[in-house]
């Protein structure tokens, strides 16, 4: 196939490390934001690659991992209606919520059920009238296109059983967040490939200005990963801050202009919390009033929702690129994939679950 | 096995009601077997869990016995049905154990209204691959439930073989430096089952591999290979079957990742649905642990057979170690998990 194999020849891979190498003089931290971009960097052991000065610092690309815990936890009070059939992406059936997740939920009979596709979901309402149909719009701006064309094919289609439960959220204000946060030692960043593939990166144009900070937007690759940190650390080296292209196959200045005019038909920006983090300001997306026919959160009343997170979990610093996963106490004891104390050890893209899996530990006692 | 009782109870505890993921071929599923039914009825003659037991001795032949039972859907996927699985399935397990399948008994469940041409297709792919292998299916039961009750149908089979490697064949006979033999190019079958049931097209339609595996395990035996461990690669695909043999055998198993093959559609389906190719599962390929020495003979013998024409040597088993499964990569080395519960697709 196209656009795998030739991305992963490893001796083209080691040329890249070589070339940065040689041009590497001080000490850099890159925060590569994407969720996709540290599993692959760990999974294929490209941190392993870079110069001793260069590190990586993994953000918070995640979206499994963001969503809040009380936003899982009404996910499941709304699954657990006997009305509803809720229509889910596989991952985010293991998040945890405050008490069980949605796995569990299906177990104890609510009617959870793994999609693929938004599209399906609005199927499953069309050939199910008598059941309510809820789908979990989770993710950054990747997906809210096709969330949003969900919306409308429903609208188009006058079902009245179908909505989404909104936990969208926005890549640039997080960015902000990060470099505004007096704990940041961000030098660089390499951003979404995916998420710029829909919205171009003009407004990361301004972040770059604004914070002096080089961006190059990264395809997910070893050899885009390698190259992206290449591109970064050269502009590190010549003092420069410009947002540089590296997955051109894929990303345009202006990005997706239709996806993006569908979006703003359907979203509005809105405050969001994020999980780990808390409340950025306008940095997610949420239906707009007149579409607020379709707002799960609406349609569904399961009572407030307030819950603490756990205590021992670092996932928030983690998040942020504060801490690395192994400095935190419960890693790979208390928290392991299967009884996870924070998001970050549940999606596969999380830098807990990353480490986790593909990090030599210790012992190699097995934790059950 | 006297420390059984400190694996069980904690998976219970997070999970008090069966989930799909205790069915799933990873840790969660592990831990179900171990914490449940070994604790229940014991881990047998040999302590190593295997993919079928060898019977007592004293009745004339070394017999292995093996069961599993079969739920899937569709029943038809490209490559293969419910029936081929039911069949191929139990075949394999004996011949992972070394032995020539020779008999299976057959059970099916199956749901009020599930169309009688339906289950005639069926059987028919049963007889068939049952002839194919040259076992013969001797005994049966059926049972009916409600409509709602059952997904089509259940097939249950068991197998008995008889067993002919002079030695022990299992986890347990592992030795550092071994080689290890991969028969083909992995994760078809799950991505061949979850298209059929998702409705996906890839380029080019990826078909399962299901496939009865005694014929190259036949071979070996007769060339006198001295295979120390064989394990059919099913749910939790290569990585649960290695991390497995690797924590049973205390040993280090390292594999090239480069060397491991992986069509291309199937590896560009993977990386759409954000699954390694390592996890997903296999019906009709396995991996043997041969002496170093014999490695390249094995190799030979095994590319004679269709269903193994493609096998590859994908790493060894080290010196030392202490029961992990090492990857090398392009960057290094990193270690190889089971697959955690079940396969999720992820969201972007």
């Amino acid at each position: 196939m196209k656009y795998v194999e030739e991305y992963r020849r490893p001796e083209d891979v080691r040329r890249v490390a070589e070339r940065l190498a040689s041009i590497t003089t001080r000490s850099w931290k890159i925060m590569e934001v994407c969720g996709g971009q540290t599993h692959a960097i760990i999974r294929f052991g490209l941190d392993q690659m870079l110069p001793p000065s260069v590190s990586l610092i993994h953000g918070p690309g995640c979206p499994v991992c963001v969503t809040p815990v009380e936003l899982v936890d009404r996910a499941i009070a709304i699954a657990a209606r006997p009305e509803v059939i809720f229509c889910s992406f596989g991952d985010m059936l293991r998040v945890p919520g405050s008490g069980r997740d949605l796995m569990s939920a299906r177990a104890a009979g609510a009617d959870v059920r793994v999609v693929f596709s938004p599209a399906d979901a609005v199927d499953i309402a069309r050939r199910n009238p008598d059941r309510e149909v809820v789908f979990f719009a989770v993710g950054f701006e990747t997906t809210a296109p096709a969330n949003a064309a969900a919306v409308e094919l429903a609208r188009a289609a006058g079902l009245t059983n179908f909505s989404i439960l909104v936990s969208h959220v926005l890549v640039p204000p997080a960015l902000r967040a990060i470099m505004s946060s007096p704990d940041s030692a961000v030098h660089g960043f390499l951003a979404a490939g995916h998420v710029c593939t829909v919205t171009g990166y003009t407004e990361y144009e301004n972040i770059a200005a604004e914070y002096g900070v080089p961006i190059v937007v990264t395809g997910f690759e070893p050899l885009d990963i390698l190259q992206g940190v290449y591109m970064c650390v050269k502009q590190l080296e010549a003092g420069t801050c410009n947002v540089l292209n590296e997955y051109a196959r894929s990303v345009k200045r202006e990005g997706n202009r239709a996806a993006m005019a569908l979006v703003d038909r359907v979203f509005e920006v809105v405050d969001r919390k994020w999980r780990g983090i808390g409340l950025i300001p306008a940095s997610g997306l949420g239906l707009r009033p007149e579409y607020s026919s379709f707002d799960a959160q609406l349609r569904f009343d399961v009572g407030d929702i307030h819950v603490a997170e756990s205590s021992i979990c670092i996932s928030g610093l983690v998040l942020q690129g504060v801490k690395r996963p192994t400095e935190c106490p419960a890693f790979g004891t208390e928290c392991t994939p299967e009884h996870p104390l924070g998001a970050t050890m549940v999606s596969s893209e999380g830098a807990c679950a990353a480490y986790y899996r593909y990090r030599p530990r210790p012992s190699n006692e097995r934790t059950l | 096995m006297s420390d059984f009782t400190l694996t069980c109870p904690l998976p219970l505890q997070r999970y008090p009601d069966v989930v799909m993921a205790h069915g799933g071929g990873g840790r969660l599923m592990r831990d179900l077997i171990e914490g449940v039914f070994v604790r229940a009825f014991g881990p047998g003659e040999h302590s190593a869990l295997h993919d079928a037991a060898e019977l007592a001795r004293g009745i004339g032949e070394r017999l292995a016995f093996t069961t599993d039972a079969y739920v899937v859907r569709p029943l038809f996927f490209p490559g293969g049905s419910i029936g081929e699985l039911a069949v191929n399935g139990t075949v394999n397990d004996l011949a992972m154990a070394g032995a020539e399948p020779l008999w299976l008994s057959a059970a099916f469940v199956l749901e009020e209204g599930l169309p009688m041409a339906t289950l005639l297709r069926v059987v028919e792919t049963m007889r068939d691959a049952a002839h194919a292998t040259g076992v013969r299916i001797v005994t049966g039961d059926t049972k009916v439930v409600e409509r709602g009750r059952c997904d089509g149908m259940y097939i249950t089979t068991s197998g008995i073989g008889r067993v002919v490697y002079p030695h022990r064949i299992g986890p347990d006979a592992v030795r550092p430096g071994d080689a290890v033999l991969l028969s083909g190019d992995l994760a078809r079958h799950g991505i061949a089952v979850m298209a059929a049931r998702e409705g996906f097209e890839f380029s080019g339609q990826i078909e399962s591999d299901c496939a009865p595996l005694a014929e190259p395990v036949l071979r070996m035996a007769e060339a006198g290979v001295d295979v120390r461990c064989m394990r059919d690669l099913t749910r939790g695909g290569l990585a649960s079957a290695l991390v497995e043999i690797a924590e049973t055998a205390r040993c280090t198993i390292a594999i090239d990742d480069e060397a491991i093959p992986v069509a291309p559609n199937v590896l560009s389906a993977c990386e759409l649905m954000g699954f390694d190719p390592l996890h997903v599962a296999n019906e009709g390929r396995f991996v043997a642990f041969v002496p170093e020495e014999q490695a390249d003979a094995a190799l030979a013998i095994l590319r004679q057979s269709a269903v193994s024409a493609n096998a590859v040597r994908i790493g060894s088993v080290r010196e030392t170690g202490t029961g992990e499964v090492i990857l090398r990569t392009i960057g290094g080395e990193r270690p190889v998990d089971t697959l955690s519960g079940e396969l999720l697709p992820r969201i972007c």
